[in-house]
């Protein structure tokens, strides 16, 4: 336990020192989000029918953008080899260093969607839904991306295949999200329903993607 | 720490992308004893300090650690100290150290004992981003002190260090062999240390010489 908060401090310290973490997430979600109305044009209710699915469309990206590195940085510096010799066990350190890419990532993308939103026309009763979906799904996309960043630890620019393996498998995550932020505007599907779906895929990538990713570090090592 | 221990290898054999480097290599070092592996580039010192630490998988044998305590395995009872070293260039030298216990879960010198020990007192608060080849090795090396671990596992550890480093390694490996260790070093200097030698020859041979000095 007492790694766990060790390990989760660590690249907290790390991001805040080189920087690139949380504040380029946010502004990369930013850009995404504003070159929206370019592309679909000034029909206000269009836009804020179509807000919710964007925002989780640019908080998906934007959460996998620059994820590839998440285990690389170690790899290179020879921190991984440490790791597994560590008496915590990998799975745990995997998971310490989602939880840490998510405090940098997912809960800033979550809080800056209500602002990016009033961009998108998003309806004020919507607010308070997207960002607990974001809240909730976010974690299972860090997770799912760990396994992706784990397979494709030691390619020098593993980031496009990363994205390609990884974009697939947050389809679920991505539909019931839109679905939950949707229901709360237009309905007639109650909020409840796709957000406790959305919640299981979440639990569900807890447990299984810091095993695979463990898993995938020892095989690709080898 | 005193319980009985002893590193047992039978008959190993490991390749690296297909290539056979070592095979029927069997030897046992037990506390107090360090062995020196020595040989020309390219032969798989380091791919056999890699085996032996359990990040590469071998072809055959066996490798054991024989213990009285039941629960140590190989990877908890290992310091590996190798080419990269382990350590992330946006942290300082303290900050490093401070996680190799927590990483770990051993703990051993305080860190200021480690740093008095390889003369990096200095250097300490400092990023080991900014830090040249030889004062990075020198805090790799500081990991040995900060978690006590028996066996270290070093792979060439006086690259890029000075003269006076390099007999600070040798004292320290020195130390630790007297204090019960055991070390295993691939490297092309002659550290001082009364230790055996086993010399892998380019065809995949090799040669185990008795302890000299």
């Amino acid at each position: 336990m007492k790694a766990l908060f060790a390990l989760i401090h660590r690249d907290l310290m790390i991001a805040s020192r080189i920087g690139g973490g949380a504040e380029l997430g946010v502004v990369f979600f930013l850009t995404l989000t504003a070159i929206v109305p370019f592309a679909i044009g000034p029909d206000q209710n269009l836009l804020g029918r179509l807000a919710p699915a964007v925002l989780w469309i640019a908080a998906l990206l934007s959460t996998l953008f620059g994820l590839d590195r998440l285990f690389q940085a170690d790899e290179e510096e020879g921190v991984l080899d440490q790791f597994l010799l560590s008496d915590t066990p990998l799975e745990l350190i995997v998971l310490a260093k989602c939880i840490a890419h998510w405090l940098t990532t997912g809960l800033v993308l979550s809080l800056a969607a209500p602002l990016l939103g009033l961009m998108l026309n998003l309806p004020v009763e919507a607010m308070l839904p997207l960002v607990a979906t974001l809240l909730v799904g976010t974690p299972a996309i860090t997770l799912i991306g760990a396994v992706g960043a784990a397979v494709t630890v030691s390619l020098r620019r593993g980031g496009l295949l990363m994205a390609i393996l990884v974009l697939p498998l947050a389809v679920p995550t991505l539909v019931f999200g839109v679905a939950a932020a949707n229901a709360a505007i237009v309905g007639p599907t109650p909020f409840g329903t796709p957000f406790l779906l959305l919640l299981a895929t979440s639990l569900v990538a807890l447990v299984v993607c810091p095993l695979a990713a463990a898993a995938a570090i020892r095989l690709v090592r080898g | 720490m005193n319980t009985s221990l002893r590193l047992v290898v039978r008959d190993l054999a490991c390749s690296r992308s297909e290539r056979l480097l070592i095979q029927g290599l069997s030897f046992g070092l037990g506390q107090g004893e360090a062995l020196m592996v020595t040989g020309p580039n390219g032969v798989g010192k380091t791919t056999l300090l890699r085996v032996l630490a359990g990040f590469i998988p071998h072809d055959a044998g066996k490798i054991i650690l024989e213990c009285a305590e039941q629960n140590a395995s190989l990877a908890q009872s290992v310091h590996f100290v190798g080419h990269r070293d382990g350590l992330r260039a946006a942290l300082t030298v303290r900050e490093n150290l401070d996680l190799v216990p927590a990483v770990l879960g051993q703990s051993g010198a305080s860190i200021s004992d480690a740093a008095t020990a390889l003369n990096l007192k200095a250097l300490l608060d400092l990023p080991v981003g900014i830090l040249s080849a030889g004062q990075r090795r020198r805090t790799a090396l500081a990991r040995l002190l900060v978690s006590w671990r028996p066996v270290w596992l070093l792979d060439e550890p006086t690259a890029a260090l000075d003269t006076a480093s390099q007999a600070m390694v040798a004292a320290l490996i020195s130390a630790h062999i007297e204090g019960g260790g055991i070390v295993i070093a691939a490297t092309h200097l002659d550290l001082g240390v009364k230790a055996r030698e086993l010399v892998v020859q380019s065809d995949g041979s090799h040669v185990m010489r008795e302890a000299s000095r």
